[in-house]
């Protein structure tokens, strides 16, 4: 089972997809360039500081707002290894996995976890902090599937071969 | 075991006899819809991803230009030109300039039971017509595109009896920020909100419009109202028959997650604050607030009802000095309506500005965007942070009176 620990992003309910991308940059022609801009509405300094393998936390309903698939691919962009949050808004889960980044439900770890603390997830299984371990549930074998190949479309490739 | 009108759908668009909540199935989707908004990317990797690509259906899929239309600088141009060459490359039908993609949707294309994947969110209006719409992204509907089918879980249905009648100068527009309010921005998350009782059936189907439009704000996968003979009656006025095996109502012995009753005739004008739309209050309890612009438009309320409700207030006024009053029919269908009524003189004497059919204010990227500290009231969908503009400044959402009152007298409330 996979293990990782991250360094932990704090944020909190309620965080929409135009705080992950606001609109006026959607027009940058590919997600790297995008990429500085996330969450720039709320951090606008957050971006450059998330560094690969990073966690963020955050409350309930992320990520609601908006379709725009930029959303996960900038969280992706940015080489966060998971989200962990209470809850999700549906299209923003559904593009997530079709983008292949991970997202994680659990709603105890919010209250313990601070700015700058180190988790570490065993996907399927646990997170642990500071000594406490929390159970999270594993997504369905469909689902961690499309995610272990990349996203949908690369899932699709390994599927039926349509793909290039 | 009963079915809800969602699971309905589910259950024919999936060929099986019965579905319930929790299933994930395998649909076949009566119709796929794609904007300027992220069209580009999908054709992007239609065209360079895909080794062999094919489209299931054109006929199936319909392409509209509403968020950046006429294009407003060279980037914007270019994702333009893509989506129109892969139109006209694949026999799609194309809408360009001509409105609000989900106006576009229910004017000439949607039918009650049907199944709709959008790549935008307030997909889920076309339950105003007694389907199932749910917005996704990209990459679902490049797959939806390719195959015909996507998968999809079985959502709980929340259902609202609603009763009675809305109240003079109370719009549909506050009982669903009212609804939202109480429920919450993730109230609904998953589910299908399904609006039933002789209250639904007493609104029209452009109420309905602005009800089923504004679910995704609760989370909603989807916002169905229970299709009556007024659905029937719409779709003959627009050239189309509601297949009458596909009027869904929900079993009396459906399974709902909640049951929420909605007296009609207590719902009072509300306003959503900066940057919630679950952050709603009674417009009589909302301090005065000094606006610098007033947007009436989008997909929830760019309708003839809200520009004739626009133009009643606004005869033989003027919008204030310290105000740019933006108005954007959601439809050219609305704009050409507005025009023979004397709307249209109505509002540009009083000092509005009358922008083309588009997602225009709401969308924050190519018209009336706001600069710092500035404080917007708007029909638009969505409040969010930055959302009409720079991050500093704040959107307040509102019924077509709340916002056209407040570009008289500069004031939310005043």
């Amino acid at each position: 089972m996979a293990t990782f620990t991250g360094k932990v992003w704090v944020l909190g309910d309620d965080i929409d997809t135009d705080i992950i991308i606001p609109t006026e940059y959607l027009a940058l022609p590919t997600v790297e360039d995008m990429k500085p801009y996330g969450f720039s509405p709320l951090r606008p300094e957050l971006a450059g500081q998330i560094e690969e393998g990073d966690i963020i936390v955050a409350g309930k309903n992320f990520g609601c707002g908006s379709s725009r698939e930029q959303a996960p691919e900038i969280i992706k962009a940015l080489k966060v290894s998971c989200v962990i949050a209470k809850s999700y808004a549906r299209i923003f889960f559904r593009n997530s996995i079709n983008n292949g980044l991970l997202l994680i439900e659990n709603d105890q770890i919010q209250d313990a976890v601070k700015e700058g603390d180190t988790l570490t997830v065993t996907l399927g299984e646990t997170i642990e902090h500071d000594g406490t371990t929390y159970p999270i549930h594993s997504l369905p074998d469909n689902l961690m599937d499309i995610i272990n190949a990349g996203g949908l479309v690369k899932a699709m490739q390994k599927r039926n071969g349509i793909i290039k | 075991m009963g079915m809800t009108i969602g699971e309905k759908i589910i259950a024919r668009a999936a060929g099986v006899e019965s579905v319930k909540a929790g299933d994930i199935q395998t649909v076949t989707l009566d119709r796929l819809m794609s904007n300027d908004g992220t069209t580009h990317l999908t054709v992007d990797m239609y065209n360079n991803k895909l080794k062999n690509p094919r489209i299931a259906d054109k006929d199936k899929i319909v392409f509209i230009m509403d968020h950046n239309v006429p294009a407003e600088n060279p980037k914007t141009a270019e994702a333009h030109k893509k989506m129109r060459n892969f139109a006209k490359e694949h026999g799609i039908v194309l809408y360009e300039g001509q409105g609000v993609c989900h106006q576009i949707m229910l004017e000439d294309w949607v039918c009650p039971g049907e199944i709709i994947f959008g790549a935008d969110s307030h997909t889920c209006s076309y339950g105003a017509l007694g389907a199932f719409g749910t917005g996704v992204g990209c990459t679902d509907l490049l797959y939806a595109i390719v195959t015909g089918k996507s998968w999809v879980l079985v959502p709980e249905t929340i259902r609202f009896n609603l009763h009675g009648k809305l109240r003079e100068g109370v719009y549909p527009r506050d009982l669903i920020l009212t609804i939202i309010g109480d429920i919450g921005a993730n109230g609904a998350n998953y589910k299908v909100m399904e609006f039933a009782g002789d209250g639904a059936h007493n609104l029209s189907i452009n109420d309905r419009m602005v009800l089923c439009n504004l679910c995704v704000e609760a989370g909603a996968k989807s916002g169905i109202v229970e299709p009556d003979e007024k659905v029937v009656e719409y779709c003959a006025e627009h050239g189309r028959e509601a297949k009458a095996d596909q009027m869904f109502v929900s079993d009396d012995d459906a399974t709902f997650a909640a049951v929420y009753e909605y007296d009609l005739s207590k719902i009072e004008p509300v306003v959503a604050r900066p940057d919630f739309v679950d952050d709603v209050i009674p417009l009589s309890e909302c301090p005065k607030v000094k606006i610098d612009q007033a947007f009436l438009g989008s997909c929830n309320n760019g309708r003839i009802d809200d520009l004739r409700v626009a133009a009643n207030i606004l005869k033989g006024k003027k919008v204030s000095d310290e105000v740019r009053f933006i108005v954007a029919p959601a439809s050219n269908a609305v704009y050409l309506e507005a025009l023979e009524e004397g709307i249209m003189d109505t509002l540009m004497e009083a000092g509005a500005q009358i922008m083309n059919a588009n997602c225009s204010v709401c969308w924050g990227s190519c018209q009336g965007v706001i600069g710092e500290n500035e404080v917007l009231i708007s029909t638009g969908t969505r409040n969010f942070k930055g959302r009409a503009g720079h991050p500093s400044s704040k959107v307040y959402l509102g019924s077509a009176e709340t916002v056209t009152k407040a570009a008289i007298t500069g004031y939310i409330n005043g």
